[in-house]
């Protein structure tokens, strides 16, 4: 029973890792070894594709407007949506039933339908091709599903703290910042994980946004794909360091992760 | 919980509505409006009622894509859940190997999608794809760049590679939920692990489910980036669903007027979906509590 | 049906233990009589859950061997031991209605059809179920899904012993007395051994003929709860039991004008000859005379053998008052039933010689035991 999971599990591992080992496998044999021979490992071991990507200033400020929307989106996706899931879950006020499924509603419009009024409405801003363009697009999935994830979580605090903190004597940021913020701590990690998820991996609105200054790591990959054919090496390479931050993500957060994805609510 | 009833409430969720409103609104106002007109330049713009919307309608573009996109994702939510509930269950619950299947489950969830696009076109090419140079090296004639059903088993295989995880994942966090007394109980009354898995396991996972079918259902319907890097809608248009046909029109071919109607259609839809499957579940659970409450 | 035999069992939940604090359960033996109702008592953490897991097989124990009815079971599981055991918070089967709750264990016996309607029926009328049969066992109260899962296990004709690992805690105040009176009225009928861990005295003594008081990994003491009242065998039993607790006086052996005494701040404790002759016999300088704080007598007037003290504080319970008065430095407290009346400020308390216990290292030594107790 227990070997038959552990192989199961080992298995489905393998299923998960196997595409991803043969990026990095790819990432660093050149295109000629690429094209050329079929080898389970690089015969030529070359960090030639890695050279390309960190010398050249397009491709490395592609990867820092990732990283530089993705914070802004956590940011302003956590600052918001914290107050907002507080009141979901402690009052009843005008329109709160009403407005909680308006916001869900709004994850589930296709990014699609909204690309060209984005463009028009960031353009007619002059937002396009900003950082904080991108961040806010991304915000109208992010900040729902976060209220919906941190009202789970906070419901489950009972009142009785909020009411206990009160009484002695704290003013609400106080209580807030230092009391209730520490106990759904899990509900904080996995709603950056599900913000800095979408917004990282997120590429159709991001790419409509930008045109240079902007420009997000996963854009400039199509750049590969030139006249010659497809530079196969380097965009293994790019692929290859676009998984990294989420490697880092997830290893922080690991802890809240079991805990976090029951959302609370279980 | 007994809420409390206080308007001031509304300043702590002003923030979102004003973020949201401008970011949803205004553009879903801008959608609507060209939807009903005929917009030849900034002053030429002829209102035409729902003439776009009937032409959409009719149009067999959007039957296609709209029939090969619920099939997909039927087809995903129907390999994922199961397969996704099972791997939950075979995951290791202590230790480091428990963190360590939790990294390498959540890695998929967090590589942008058109890297996992490429990196499964790398993959399942049959030259130089680890994949396709297997499984034509069985004998098996595959090509997913030519052949349609090949096409389509790739994207699928790339959607559960990509998303059981989620599911995975939110059953594996249901289940570490679930106290040890439940499980002594049933070792006690002597139940087969299939009897634990049917009347402790998956009633105690039903919360978990309902979210995680929603938002595969919703993201899997609005899939774009990896079909189109992975096979560019091809071939043919066998792997082109709605997003990929909404684009074409409104980016491609500037048909504003019938793309913005498509986009209502295909907004709608989702709604509806979302709304039809959420409510038919939360009816069955209110249902059982009305039956209860007599007495 | 079984007897119960806990023969030289130990458990450490470490690998290789050392020193005595290793030890969850400190080396045992002891038996639960087949048909006996029993509690199982002690603060938390002193061992009593784990215990209760070693006779129910979640754990197996690291060492000495537990037996059911003479035969050993340490690598027998759960399932096969035919234990029923009750949760502390309820566990049932949500997604089932009461009826199918109550038939579960049944039919993954594969039991017949109406064998199982029968069993179900009936105990579902002992437990005063059968109204809400046909129901969802999910949106029930917590007393009725105590009951549930309590009937689960009387359902089964062959299950030697209940345990319960303290059922009441998320019941309601007023229905705890309704559910721990169903639990007697079971025990009567089904003549079947049950174990009831918990933390509180009056539930251990309204429940069990006897009961076994757990203290640091240890069963310190086992008996009526007359006799846990009566008759402390440890310091820590005559401070768990009763409300309040046992008073206890540290004495110190004392020579003076050639006689044997025992005193604290100067004062010398009245006892009995048999008394002093206990105490003088032991080897330890830790020794202490413990007296109830009921069986202290009061008075205004000077009496042979009392001593002076001075009332420092009266609590009015309402149908009994406690008493803290002072003897030397000495703090006691004295229970008074409320028509008996109160002296004001100075009075003398008397120590009755057959409710005073002498202790040596914290155990009971009595001219039976000498002091060989202490162990």
């Amino acid at each position: 029973m227990t070997n038959n999971k552990r192989f199961g599990i080992i298995f489905y591992a393998l299923f998960v890792l196997l595409p991803i080992y043969w990026l990095i496998n790819m990432s660093f044999k050149s295109n000629e070894e690429i094209l050329g021979t079929f080898s389970l490992w690089p015969q030529q071991f070359t960090l030639a594709n890695y050279q390309v990507i960190f010398t050249d200033p397009s491709w490395y400020n592609g990867y820092l407007n990732s990283v530089y929307y993705v914070v802004l989106n956590s940011i302003i996706t956590l600052v918001v949506a914290l107050p907002a899931a507080y009141a979901f879950s402690r009052y009843k006020f005008i329109g709160d039933k009403h407005l909680f499924f308006w916001l869900l509603s709004n994850r589930m419009a296709p990014p699609a339908v909204f690309l060209l009024p984005f463009f028009q409405l960031y353009s007619s801003v002059g937002l396009f091709d900003t950082h904080i363009a991108v961040a806010l697009a991304h915000c109208l999935f992010s900040v729902p599903l976060a209220v919906w994830i941190l009202e789970g979580f906070m419901s489950a605090v009972p009142r009785e703290i909020d009411e206990t903190a009160y009484i002695d004597g704290y003013s609400f940021p106080h209580f807030f910042i230092r009391i209730f913020l520490p106990l759904i701590s899990s509900g904080i990690g996995v709603t950056v994980f599900f913000s800095f998820m979408f917004s990282w991996v997120e590429l159709l609105l991001a790419r409509t946004l930008t045109s240079v200054d902007a420009k997000p790591i996963a854009a400039i990959m199509t750049r590969t794909i030139g006249a010659s054919g497809v530079d196969w090496g380097v965009l293994a390479a790019a692929g290859v360091l676009t998984i990294i931050p989420g490697i880092l993500v997830i290893y922080f957060v690991r802890n809240h992760v079991a805990k976090g994805f029951a959302l609370g609510r279980v | 919980m007994n809420k409390v009833q206080n308007n001031k409430a509304w300043f702590l969720v002003l923030p979102v509505f004003l973020l949201v409103a401008f970011s949803a609104i205004v553009p879903l106002m801008t959608v609507v409006n060209y939807s009903v007109q005929d917009i030849f330049d900034q002053n030429n713009a002829y209102f035409v009622g729902v003439e776009w919307y009937k032409e959409i309608l009719n149009d067999p573009r959007l039957q296609d894509s709209l029939a090969r996109q619920f099939m997909f994702s039927f087809t995903v939510l129907l390999i994922e859940v199961p397969l996704g509930i099972a791997v939950a269950l075979m995951m290791p619950t202590r230790g480091w190997t428990a963190s360590l299947t939790l990294i390498v489950l959540a890695l998929p969830l967090l590589i942008p999608w058109n890297v996992v696009g490429t990196i499964w076109q790398i993959f399942a090419r049959g030259d130089i794809g680890l994949l396709g140079y297997v499984i034509n090296a069985l004998g098996i004639d595959y090509n997913y760049t030519n052949n349609p059903i090949d096409a389509w088993a790739t994207v699928l295989l790339m959607d559960v590679w990509h998303w059981t995880s989620l599911i995975a994942l939110l059953c594996y966090s249901g289940l570490r939920a679930i106290p040890d007394a439940y499980y002594q109980a049933a070792r006690i009354d002597r139940a087969s692990s299939w009897s634990i898995f049917k009347f402790i396991q998956l009633p105690k996972l039903k919360g978990v489910l309902i979210i995680g079918i929603l938002l595969r259902f919703m993201d899997s319907f609005m899939i774009y980036t990896e079909p189109f890097v992975l096979t560019g809608g091809g071939p043919g248009n066998s792997t082109t669903f709605l997003s990929q046909t909404l684009t074409k029109m409104a980016i491609g071919q500037f048909d504003i007027g019938p793309a913005a109607a498509f986009s209502i259609i295909y907004f709608l839809i989702v709604l509806l979906v979302s709304w039809l499957f959420f409510t038919t579940i939360t009816h069955l659970d209110k249902d059982k509590t009305k039956e209860q409450s007599y007495d | 049906m079984a007897e119960i035999h806990l023969k030289g069992l130990a458990h450490s939940y470490i690998g290789n233990p050392q020193i005595s604090s290793d030890y969850a359960i400190h080396e045992m033996d002891h038996v639960w009589q087949q048909g006996g109702a029993y509690a199982l008592l002690g603060p938390s953490g002193c061992g009593k859950s784990t215990l209760l897991n070693l006779i129910s097989g979640l754990i197996k124990p690291s060492h000495g061997s537990v037996l059911f009815d003479g035969v050993e079971v340490n690598n027998t599981s759960t399932q096969d031991r035919n234990i029923a055991q009750v949760f502390q918070f309820p566990v049932i089967y949500d997604s089932m209605t009461v009826y199918d709750n109550l038939a579960f264990p049944l039919r993954n016996m594969k039991v017949d059809r109406e064998t199982i309607d029968k069993k179900v029926k009936e105990v579902a009328k002992t437990l005063d179920l059968t109204e809400i049969l046909s129901r969802k066992a999910n949106n029930l109260s917590a007393d009725e899904k105590q009951k549930i899962s309590m009937g689960r296990g009387l359902v089964r004709d062959d299950v030697s012993a209940i345990l319960f690992d303290e059922p009441l805690t998320v019941i309601d105040p007023n229905l705890k007395w309704k559910l721990r009176r169903k639990l007697k009225q079971i025990h009567e009928r089904y003549n079947i051994t049950m174990v009831y861990v918990t933390h509180d005295q009056l539930e251990a003594s309204t429940f069990a003929n006897k009961i076994a008081l757990m203290y640091e990994g240890k069963i310190v003491q086992f008996g009526t709860p007359r006799e846990l009242f009566e008759e402390p065998n440890h310091t820590f039993v005559g401070f768990f039991i009763g409300s309040p607790g046992m008073n206890f006086i540290s004495v110190e052996k004392e020579i003076v004008d050639g006689q044997l005494v025992f005193s604290f701040d100067g004062i010398n404790f009245p006892l009995s000859q048999e008394q002093s002759d206990l105490l003088d016999n032991a080897q330890s300088h830790n020794l202490k005379i413990g007296i109830r704080p009921e069986f202290i007598q009061l008075s205004r007037v000077e009496h042979p053998e009392s001593l002076p003290c001075k009332i420092v504080h009266t609590e009015d319970l309402g149908t009994y008052k406690i008493l803290t008065v002072e003897v030397g430095k000495q703090q006691l407290k004295v229970r008074l039933g409320e028509d008996q009346q109160t002296p004001q400020e100075n009075a003398f308390v008397t120590f009755p010689h057959q409710w005073v216990k002498t202790y040596v290292d914290e155990y009971l030594v009595t001219p039976s035991t000498g002091d060989s107790n202490n162990e």
